[in-house]
């Protein structure tokens, strides 16, 4: 039997939400974005509106909510904002999900209650400036040594990572085998302000301008043997499986930021006119709008079966990723008829569309690229 | 202290209000509804008194249909602790059998102070409040812009025109009606959202206590306004164009 209606709860979740993001983000999305500011003010209101753990058991802070309501909160997030959007996903399915899903009860119990209450910021050190897709060849290293970790490398592109809320990183770090050995990779938590642990803020961004990005480096970053999350040796299906939940985050994103972006040309098309009419009424601006609603209903769709599978326990992983692809890329081709639309205007940051342009490209690059997406499901079907 | 907010779910601000054919009421078919917006300061208000007086409970309460019962969990994931729903049984009260029913449930319950909106946005009769006080013999101040309250007095200031203010000294219990400026409502935050599911709603009959009350209105149609007549736009050299401004307000719209 197919129900495609929402439960109250999630209803209402979606009306405070659009209710939040219409007071609190719009007014000042523009400028944050301008001044590549990342707002430790909003931050803190969406921590106390609860967006931070979200999927988290209510013990730790958390508010026990399926995939569904998770993605339904991004998405109207997105819709206003992707860089707001890009801190919430960043911090549930990435700096939260690790340490909930793997982490002792001693360390669910030092760091949860204030990741949840968005008192505190965390990153997920994977990438490095030579290991993305490619992430199994990851250079950073830890040796342990007397009851402790001692941590060598850099990681970069780290959301989260570099603000005054930052209460540390979990790192993934090669911890043994040498040579022609498989390398064994383990995750470990690094708390900010461990001596030899810097964190920068990048600027200089097309993309989520204030939201915030880091690089980082450790140079012999001394942690004690207890802050391994997990088993040792088990970093990289961690890793992926922390991925595999993340991209409904990412499709999430390309949903509500490709819904924005629609309202906007749908508003302006009606208002624009030239030889006499409303553009929307001249058949070229129609079916773009028209091919827009479709492809944003058939993305948000396949998001929402994706998060239905998760939320049944059933495999969700080729729907998570397939959701992924599909919702980013029918984002790429709706911010780009948006723009089109406004003509002009479209390329002026005055204007919300443009912005919605920006926004969107990492979509098709973070969290597996639309190419690793596309392997993963092809891997799905047997290739 | 316990504290009652009265709230009225009416159609979303936004909605495009259509008139059913037979002019018996409005379609309600498609219609979103909503928290009144007034009585969203009325929440807020109920919320801040709780959070002021340490043991305190707020109580919020609906009369109409059972998709009231949407709008009390907005109420509850406000930060309400516990809900009435008075089902209209369909019966359409007025405002003076609302009012009944409501001062019935008040008196009952026992509350020491009650908020509700100064109006609500649907048919804007802003009389259901005063009425409420008048048969719990309370006293009320409307329009409320601020409110301070301690050991069992209550001072009420409220707007009057002219930008003067009227400052009320009162004995609780007392009633309210809060209007924008009074306060910031907060949102129901996802915590509050999964919460209110589990919070306690009672429900009543209006049958039951509206006593032998019975409407005093009676509604013979509704209809939408009469659509505007399109404007005139004048063209021609200005000095032509005041002329025949002249002539048209004298002459067609008889106003000169």
């Amino acid at each position: 039997m197919l129900n495609f209606d929402l439960t109250d709860e999630q209803e209402m979740l979606r009306k405070t939400i659009r209710d939040f993001a219409e007071k609190e983000i719009k007014p000042v999305r523009q400028k944050l974005d301008e001044s590549e500011t990342f707002s430790i003010e909003l931050t803190q209101k969406m921590g106390q509106l609860g967006l931070f753990g979200m999927q988290v058991d209510p013990k730790y802070g958390g508010q026990g909510l399926d995939s569904l309501s998770y993605c339904l909160a991004v998405e109207e997030i997105a819709r206003v904002d992707g860089c707001q959007a890009a801190t919430v996903a960043a911090e549930n399915a990435l700096g939260i999900m690790p340490i909930y899903r793997w982490g002792t009860e001693e360390q669910k119990e030092k760091y949860l209650p204030k990741l949840c209450s968005g008192e505190q910021l965390w990153g997920f050190g994977l990438t490095e400036p030579e290991a993305g897709s490619d992430a199994g060849n990851s250079k950073t290293r830890a040796v342990l040594k007397d009851g402790h970790w001692v941590i060598n490398g850099a990681k970069i592109f780290i959301t989260n990572a570099a603000n005054e809320l930052t209460g540390g990183v979990t790192v993934q770090a090669v911890t043994g085998g040498d040579g022609d050995q498989k390398k064994e990779i383990s995750c470990i938590i690094v708390e900010a302000g461990t001596p030899g642990f810097t964190a920068r803020e990048m600027h200089h961004k097309l993309t989520w301008r204030s939201s915030n990005t880091a690089e980082l480096y450790f140079e012999d970053v001394k942690v004690p043997e207890s802050n391994l999350l997990g088993s040792r040796g088990k970093g990289f299906p961690m890793m992926l499986s922390t991925l595999d939940s993340g991209r409904l985050g990412i499709a999430a994103m390309g949903v509500g930021g490709a819904q924005g972006a629609f309202e906007a040309a749908l508003e302006y098309a009606k208002v624009r006119q030239t030889f006499g009419k409303p553009i929307c009424k001249h058949q070229a601006i129609a079916f773009k709008l028209a091919d827009m609603a479709v492809e944003i209903e058939a993305a948000r769709n396949l998001l929402y079966k994706a998060c239905w599978l998760k939320d049944q326990e059933k495999p969700f992983e080729k729907h998570a990723s397939m959701a992924k692809l599909f919702a980013s890329e029918v984002m790429n081709r709706v911010v780009n008829h948006a723009v089109q639309i406004y003509g002009g205007y479209g390329l002026m940051e005055e204007y919300p569309v443009a912005k919605f342009f920006r926004d969107q490209k990492l979509l098709e690059i973070g969290e597996g690229s639309s190419e690793v997406q596309r392997i993963v499901i092809s891997r799905h079907l047997g290739c | 202290m316990k504290i009652g907010v009265l709230v009225k779910q009416v159609p979303d601000t936004e909605t495009k209000i259509k008139v059913l054919d037979d002019g018996s009421g409005i379609d309600e078919n498609g219609v979103k509804f909503i928290v009144s917006p007034y009585d969203e300061f009325a929440i807020e208000e109920a919320l801040k008194t709780k959070e002021a007086n340490a043991g305190s409970e707020v109580t919020v309460a609906s009369l109409g249909p059972s998709r009231c019962v949407e709008s009390i969990r907005t109420a509850l994931a406000m930060g309400c602790d516990k809900a009435i729903h008075i089902d209209d049984e369909g019966s359409g009260p007025d405002s003076y059998v609302t009012a009944k029913a409501l001062a019935k449930v008040i008196g009952d319950q026992g509350f020491d102070v009650v908020f509700c909106g100064k109006q609500a946005i649907d048919d804007d009769m802003g009389q259901v409040p005063q009425l409420v006080a008048e048969f719990l013999a309370w006293p009320q101040v409307m329009i409320l812009e601020n409110l301070e309250i301690s050991e069992g007095k209550a001072k009420a200031t409220r707007r009057v025109s002219g930008g003067a203010k009227e400052v009320y000294e009162l004995t609780l219990p007392a009633i309210f009606g809060c209007d924008k400026g009074l306060n910031t409502p907060r949102y129901a935050s996802l915590p509050g959202i999964m919460k209110a599911k589990s919070k306690p709603v009672e429900t009543l009959k209006i049958s039951d206590l509206k006593g032998d009350a019975n409407n005093k209105l009676e509604y013979s149609n509704f209809r939408m306004p009469p659509e505007k007549a399109p404007g005139k736009v004048l063209s021609g050299e200005v000095g032509d164009q005041v002329k025949e401004l002249v002539r048209l307000l004298r002459e067609e719209a008889k106003v000169l």
